[in-house]
């Protein structure tokens, strides 16, 4: 969240707001937000409405939304990368490499965002409406059967049905595995609120060559070779 | 009493009833609970209506009340209930949901902050909006 916040003084008297979403439990975001004390708003949706409504399955994902409303990037991995996965687990050190290319990444990210809070429809990261839909993820019917179960979930959680709570969990994460998002807020967390112990390894080998954040290409695609993007994601170990 | 959630809506009803998988309300609790309206030629919202089957194996309509969950499931909606069936989620397809965000206009939401303040998207129109989603997990 810091890194946003520096984004939203840089910009912010550019007509650009940062609008942060948690999917997650109040109690669970307050100390994170209150910690921040960001300048921009930070949303609570314990429900996971966005990530129903935009199709997100991690965080960081963002969407970029243009003074009319309309959708100039789509939801896409906010700057994040998979140089986690060659983490030593012991000891919880990244190879140089690994962390130079995340750096890399985050950068190059941060700065297409501030390029487009300055310039608006004239950045080069600006999409037009057919780039925009070749990247594109629309849910499908188990997606959608998936928010019901969560939902349904959460309403038990908060009446204290916490073992029927977990089986309508288990049922959303089954209907919808690539979404992170809902199994690591219903997974099992440790001392720090992490869902990274061996459960959390398992399926991020079990993803095998594909990614757990989804590569971003930041400018607009060479249409000889557009290839529509796979759903991505967060920061695990910050 | 029995809840139905839909979209960001979580209604009590007091007349509803469930029954296995059925879930029978009447015309009023019906459009409380979900805004589709129940008319002749089936339920109505905004320009759409789902004419309501006649010839399923179990019927849809009992009287002057509606199996929402059938109808639902018959309109291949998602539902979830719980175990007791005073609890329902009655769902948004996927069709609905792509045919919003292939419009490319950012779906709109309520939401609140930490204050319990509600925020929606629409607030920020005439703004850049950065949407991004974190967690504390």
């Amino acid at each position: 969240m810091p890194v946003w916040q520096s984004l939203y003084e840089a910009t912010k008297d550019h007509g650009f707001t940062v609008l942060a979403i948690a999917l997650d439990q109040p109690e669970a975001a307050r100390p994170w937000i209150e910690v921040a004390s960001p300048g921009y708003p930070c949303l609570i949706d314990r429900d996971h409405l966005t990530a129903e409504l935009y199709n997100l399955v991690n965080v960081p994902q963002a969407v970029w939304i243009d003074e009319a409303g309309r959708m100039v990037r789509p939801p896409e991995t906010a700057g994040s990368t998979d140089g986690f996965r060659a983490m030593d687990r012991k000891n919880f050190t990244m190879p140089q490499a690994a962390l130079e290319e995340r750096q890399r990444v985050k950068t190059a990210y941060l700065d297409a965002v501030r390029d487009w809070a300055v310039h608006g429809a004239s950045s080069p990261y600006a999409l037009d409406a057919k780039a925009v839909m070749a990247r594109l993820i629309v849910p499908d019917a188990a997606i959608a059967e998936a928010h019901a179960h969560f939902r349904l979930g959460q309403a038990l959680l908060r009446d204290g049905q916490t073992a029927e709570a977990a089986a309508e969990f288990a049922e959303a994460t089954r209907l919808h595995p690539d979404s992170w998002a809902m199994w690591r807020q219903t997974a099992d967390k440790d001392a720090r609120g992490l869902a990274v112990g061996e459960a959390f390894w398992r399926r991020v080998d079990a993803l095998g060559d594909r990614p757990y954040y989804a590569p971003v290409a930041l400018g607009q695609p060479d249409p000889t070779n557009a290839s529509p993007l796979i759903p991505p994601s967060d920061e695990v170990m910050e | 009493m029995t809840r139905v959630i839909h979209k960001s809506h979580d209604t009590r009803l007091a007349r509803a009833t469930a029954d296995g998988d059925a879930l029978w309300l009447d015309r009023d609790e019906l459009e409380r609970a979900t805004g589709w309206l129940w008319k002749p030629q089936g339920l109505c919202r905004d320009e759409t209506c789902m004419p309501i089957p006649r010839n399923t194996d179990r019927p849809l309509v009992d009287g002057d009340r509606l199996d929402a969950a059938g109808m639902w499931r018959y309109a291949g909606l998602p539902v979830a209930h719980n175990r007791s069936g005073d609890l329902w989620v009655l769902g948004e397809g996927a069709s609905q949901r792509a045919v919003a965000l292939t419009s490319l206009e950012a779906p709109n939401f309520e939401l609140p902050d930490l204050d319990g303040r509600l925020h929606r998207l629409s607030d920020y129109c005439g703004r850049k909006v950065f949407l991004v989603s974190w967690a504390s997990w």
